[in-house]
């Protein structure tokens, strides 16, 4: 077992009355691939949202990179420093070029000078196949492009860990592949990764560990093989077979 | 009948440039010699005016984020702050409170041992400025409450605190939606600048009272006043467009 990346025990959050995520438990260790998967409802992105503190946990621990994630805002800002994020819809700042959009936090969040910003921000677009559009808006680009900024956006920060919520759900699907091909290249160079998403081809491929969720349990959690193999609850059995069947 | 009255208005304006009892345009008009100083003494009150507008609407501009700011927080006591502000200042017609900030403020600091006294020209810019950032104030908490959630939570996820997040991410996209509605805001501050002529400020508003005093000429006069107060707003409207053209506010988004 490689050194622990992510570590949550016992994690529990409510909202109001109703219990989002019960007694969650789990251990990224450093370079390990998660994705995580179940039906719509069932925590999966709040689980994710939490490791990064845009949603509060009330019970239980976090910690990432052995920092414990509490209320006091330096363990916060410590813990986003190591934790980039990718959403759904992207959330690229629209009044911003590409350029300008990576540049931000590198600038003023860890102060480093334009042309250093620029260069390295240059140099992430490149990772993600779109050096030439440096100069747009993201409105200007399509879903796959504006996607792959966010992906460049958050490795301009050179993070330990990257979240994904949901990455190609907003994409259509002839955009959807360029996004996973960006991804499984980060996968390949060693980057920790949870992924939540439904994309079954891409978590076969990269996947370390598998894990189902529904009703803000984790159901069932193990390497891809066991788990699309031979999937044991039933919950986890009948999810599969719905999005396996077409 | 329509037609008859638009086009009989124009005659009857003008009419009174001759010899009709009830317009007496001489008294304002510029081929005389009394005429053009009548004139000239109307249009001298401008400059105030505008000083005192644009003064106040920079205050009030500042102000309404500051009290804006409270009112987005996730804490009830804070949102209080900005709730009681608001619900406090835009219930204050502005004429009491001209006179309250004029004839009482300077009572309130000598009581606390200060002497600042207030001439009409802070007294109206004080007033106008805090009236109008109760309004201010909500157009910028709508403004910022419009730009979606995954903007402020992206701007986290790189790194910038809460005052980075606002300046860099979510009040440049707020800015650019409300600069409608504040240039109402700077619209209704140039008309409502008028009542600084009851504290003595020599504004548009009282040039043209000291006027009628001595002229008996009220309808010439405030005739003159009324399109004075329509240029400057026109003057306005105009550069609001262009201001919104160059930040792309009359774009779709």
């Amino acid at each position: 077992m490689p050194e622990t990346a992510i570590e949550l025990v016992g994690v529990n959050k409510w909202y109001g009355t109703f219990h989002v995520l019960k007694d969650i438990d789990l251990i990224v260790g450093a370079g390990q691939k998660v994705v995580i998967c179940g039906p719509s409802g069932s925590g999966k992105s709040t689980v994710v949202r939490c490791i990064n503190r845009l949603e509060e946990h009330q019970k239980g621990t976090i910690r990432v990179d052995g920092i414990e994630l509490t209320n006091d805002p330096k363990s916060v800002a410590a813990i986003r420093s190591e934790v980039g994020m990718v959403f759904q819809q992207f959330n690229l700042f629209p009044h911003l070029t590409v350029l300008e959009n990576l540049t931000l936090g590198p600038m003023k969040a860890r102060g480093y000078s334009k042309t250093e910003a620029e260069d390295r921000a240059r140099h992430y677009l490149e990772r993600v196949h779109i050096p030439d559009q440096a100069l747009k808006r993201p409105g200007q680009l399509s879903g796959g492009q504006q996607q792959r900024v966010a992906i460049a956006r958050s490795l301009c920060m050179e993070p330990k860990v990257l979240l994904f919520d949901e990455p190609t759900s907003a994409l259509d699907p002839e955009m959807i592949s360029e996004v996973l091909d960006v991804m499984v290249e980060l996968a390949d160079e060693g980057m920790t990764m949870v992924v939540v998403t439904h994309e079954m081809g891409f978590a076969r491929k990269v996947a370390d560990n598998m894990v189902f969720m529904d009703a803000g349990e984790i159901v069932e959690h193990g390497p891809p093989e066991e788990f699309f193999g031979a999937p044991r609850s039933e919950r986890c059995q009948k999810f599969l077979s719905q999005i396996l069947q077409h | 009948m329509k037609k008859l009255i638009v086009f009989s208005l124009p005659f009857l304006l003008l009419s009174g440039c001759s010899s009709s009892s009830t317009w007496g345009w001489y008294v304002i008009d510029p081929r005389t010699a009394s005429g053009w100083t009548n004139v000239k003494f109307l249009i001298s009150g401008m400059g105030d005016t505008i000083l005192i507008s644009v003064i106040a609407a920079v205050i009030s501009i500042i102000l309404g984020l500051l009290v804006a700011l409270p009112g987005l927080s996730n804490r009830w006591p804070i949102r209080l702050i900005n709730r009681v502000y608001v619900e406090f200042i835009r219930s204050i017609p502005l004429l009491p409170m001209l006179f309250w900030v004029f004839y009482g403020l300077p009572i309130v600091f000598q009581s606390m041992g200060m002497n600042i006294p207030i001439d009409p020209f802070w007294g109206a810019i004080i007033t106008l400025a805090i009236s109008d950032s109760a309004f201010t104030a909500e157009i910028y908490r709508a403004g910022i409450q419009s730009i979606p959630k995954g903007q402020s939570e992206a701007a986290q996820t790189i790194g910038l605190n809460y005052a980075q997040t606002m300046r860099y991410v979510i009040l440049p996209q707020a800015i650019r939606r409300i600069l409608p509605p504040l240039a109402n805001q700077f619209i209704y501050i140039v008309k409502m600048s008028a009542f600084a002529s009851v504290i003595g400020m020599q504004e548009l508003t009282r040039r043209a009272n000291e006027l009628v005093v001595t002229e008996y000429r009220p309808l010439e006069i405030y005739t003159l006043l009324i399109l004075e107060y329509l240029v400057l707003v026109l003057i306005i409207s105009a550069g609001v467009r262009w201001l919104e053209r160059r930040m792309g506010s009359d774009e779709r988004s």
